[in-house]
């Protein structure tokens, strides 16, 4: 277990004060004029040697993300845009960040924006999460009033953070939707070249970075790349936020070290499974985009990207839904399939189309009202719609799908044999009680 | 995607932004540099559906085109795009009741027919006006499971009882208290948790640090930090190392 001398985020809960001077007690704004002074080279070397990969799914090192800015400013100014529209399913970590620990969210923009020679930098956050919203633009101002951020502030870095919102649309949780969203357009994703790094927010150089992998950085700074990348195994490095949901006895958000196993993790913070151990049936590690693992391959599996890559699934966002032996899959996958067929922003064919033909199929294997040979035509049609779009929505709208099939195929069998032979004797049955 | 369709009879003709809200609308428009004032239309309609007791009519949407000078369907565009722009008129309490995945498995369902029981099917508007709800996706909070927004505040941990409490409560204009609606904290395990306990995380012992760890050093050989990769000597978890005592200056 992970020692409470070893944690960054040391509000969590928000059992103490977000504001400047509790947050400044808790390590905060400490030595940030140093780090700044030290220039853009020293940070993205020190970033990159403690191993920080992407915390908003994809586990991209953010350090080597951050070096492919141009190396100087020309005519565009650089910018910095924080996702913090946080709306995987199972997902809820950026939140207590945004209204619990603030300050450390604050901090580690200026220092990302000095690493890529930015000055100015928009936090995008959820339309639904007002209180969040309030709470860091008080923080903001809270900083601007101290002269830690602005012009001509203490540290010595012009830096202008702004806080902008949505209106509940998933979708702009991938990079280029959101900056399109940023721009006040709909939230429909760009093609790939050219890279936001090139021509991202209103075509200037632009990084998008996770909340998460933002707020850790200047802890990371302070306390030296070896002692993150100390946690964990090779390459998957740190401490990371997990968020509990699901038939667990205590569902929570905390933070552990990367490569804790599933067992220690449910065990230590959640009070175990709902029912005992015996009662787990599968577990979707990573938000509702990965796909699902049976009870068996993940008990004493490491939660960290390589291990969940090797099963088959990821670790995504670290959202842990656990799922235990009185669930109904067929119906969850269902209602994840509902959610992707609500969200496609409806720009590429095979994703409007196939996520709602995919949910619509689902929705009758729920009740068994299909053919055997029907399970094979929807993995066929998830495979057409994977890798076949402009965005990832594509293909975490297929992921769950294919988890199930996989896995579980047997129980969808089954529910088709039920609906399909026993009829007779069911109606039998309901004229016998009457 | 989301079908979603104006109710043009509703929305009247006219729209007017509240006098108080000029003052917002000028924080939002400041954000955005002066050529790029289009990228403030969320948050505009935003506020001018908070104007409009909760729903964005046509008119509103004229409203913030001409303001941004954007045209008219590039608005609409937005505005039917993003799901929390609510294009016929709701309750003065609108509960948005979270479906999704580890809400249902912690029993959203029995939360739907509760809402449906006390005030009608989803988007009906009760006669007092005083409430409707809807099923919305995954809203952020799923540790909390079971929850629903009502108009700004997030209501977690329901049950059905808890949940028909608060809706009897909302009809008859009593207070009702946003949060957890069990014994925890905020996201914490419910009965309390033994992380965060160590008083030195908060008393300032972090801020003893007197210079940063890693400073540069003269040019040398490339060390294998500088590549990207942990050393192949990196410590895991099970043999783990604190910073040195000579970082450290008590």
């Amino acid at each position: 277990m992970l020692q409470d001398k070893d944690r960054i985020f040391t509000n969590l809960y928000g059992m103490y004060s977000p504001e400047l001077d509790a947050a400044r007690k808790r390590g905060a704004w400490h030595l940030t004029k140093e780090m700044l002074d030290l220039g853009p080279d020293w940070l993205c070397d020190q970033i990159k040697a403690s191993g920080l990969r992407g915390r908003g799914g994809a586990g991209f090192p953010t350090g080597l993300k951050w070096t492919f800015m141009p190396k100087e400013v020309r005519d565009r100014p650089h910018y910095l845009v924080v996702n913090a529209d946080e709306s995987e399913p199972g997902t809820c970590k950026d939140r207590e960040i945004m209204r619990h620990d603030p300050h450390l969210l604050i901090e580690g923009c200026m220092v990302a924006s000095r690493a890529m020679r930015a000055h100015k930098c928009y936090v995008y956050i959820r339309g639904e999460y007002i209180a969040e919203r309030h709470a860091l633009e008080k923080a903001v101002k809270e900083a601007y009033e101290a002269r830690l951020i602005g012009q001509n502030n203490l540290n010595g870095w012009d830096f202008d953070l702004y806080v902008h919102h949505g209106a509940g649309a998933y979708i702009c949780g991938e990079e280029t939707a959101l900056l399109e969203s940023l721009e006040g357009k709909k939230g429909q994703p760009r093609l790939k070249p050219p890279f936001p790094a090139n021509a991202g927010l209103y075509g200037c150089p632009t990084t998008v970075n996770n909340v998460e992998s933002i707020a850790v950085v200047p802890t990371i700074l302070r306390r030296g790349a070896q002692w993150f990348a100390g946690f964990g195994r090779p390459n998957n490095s740190g401490t990371k936020l997990f968020c509990i949901s699901g038939h667990v006895n205590k569902p929570c958000n905390v933070e552990e070290e990367m490569s804790v196993t599933f067992r220690e993790l449910i065990e230590t913070h959640c009070g175990g499974i709902r029912g005992g151990w015996d009662n787990l049936k599968a577990v979707i590690p990573g938000g509702s985009s990965v796909p699902m693992v049976p009870a068996e391959q993940i008990m004493d599996a490491y939660m960290d990207f390589d291990t969940l890559r090797d099963l088959k699934s990821g670790l995504g966002t670290a959202a842990v839904i656990v799922m235990d032996k009185q669930t109904d899959l067929i119906k969850a996958i269902a209602r994840l399939a509902y959610f992707y067929k609500h969200e496609s922003c409806g720009q590429c064919t095979p994703c409007r189309e196939g996520t709602g033909w995919m949910w619509r199929v689902m929705e009758r294997m729920v009740r068994g009202e299909a053919t055997h040979d029907e399970i094979d035509t929807l993995l066929d049609v998830t495979k057409q719609v994977e890798g076949h779009t402009i965005c990832a929505l594509g293909d975490a709208a297929a992921w769950p799908i294919q988890g199930l099939i996989r896995h579980f195929r047997h129980e969808i069998e089954e529910r088709i044999n039920r609906y399909r032979a026993p009829r007779a004797f069911v109606q039998g049955a309901t004229v016998a009680a009457e | 995607m989301a079908l979603r369709r104006f109710d043009i009879e509703a929305g009247g003709h006219s729209f007017a932004f509240k006098p108080e809200t000029e003052e917002k609308i000028a924080f939002w428009r400041g954000k955005y540099p002066a050529d790029k004032q289009r990228s403030a239309v969320i948050p505009l309609l935003w506020l001018a559906q908070k104007d409009n007791g909760g729903w964005l009519s046509e008119p509103a949407m004229r409203v913030v085109a001409d303001m941004l000078e954007m045209p008219y369907i590039r608005v609409y565009e937005v505005a039917t795009f993003y799901t929390m722009f609510r294009l016929q008129p709701v309750g003065k309490f609108h509960i948005q009741l979270c479906g999704t995945t580890p809400c249902q498995l912690r029993g959203a369902e029995s939360l739907k027919e509760v809402c449906t029981r006390e005030i009608g099917k989803a988007m009906y508007v009760t006669d007092d006006q005083r409430l409707s709800w809807e099923e919305v996706e995954c809203l952020g909070a799923c540790t909390n499971a079971p929850m629903a927004q009502i108009n700004d505040d997030y209501f977690e941990d329901l049950t059905a009882e808890s949940l028909g409490q608060i809706i009897s409560r909302l009809r008859n204009g009593a207070d009702v208290t946003p949060g957890p609606q069990v014994d925890r904290v905020n996201s914490a395990p419910e009965g309390g948790t033994s992380v965060l306990s160590d008083p030195k995380l908060f008393d300032g012992s972090r801020n003893s640090l007197s210079a940063l760890p890693n400073l540069p050093k003269p040019p040398g050989p490339a060390t294998p930090e500088a590549t990207g990769q942990p050393a192949a000597d990196a410590p895991t978890n099970t043999k783990r190392e604190e910073p040195s005592s000579k970082d450290i200056k008590s």
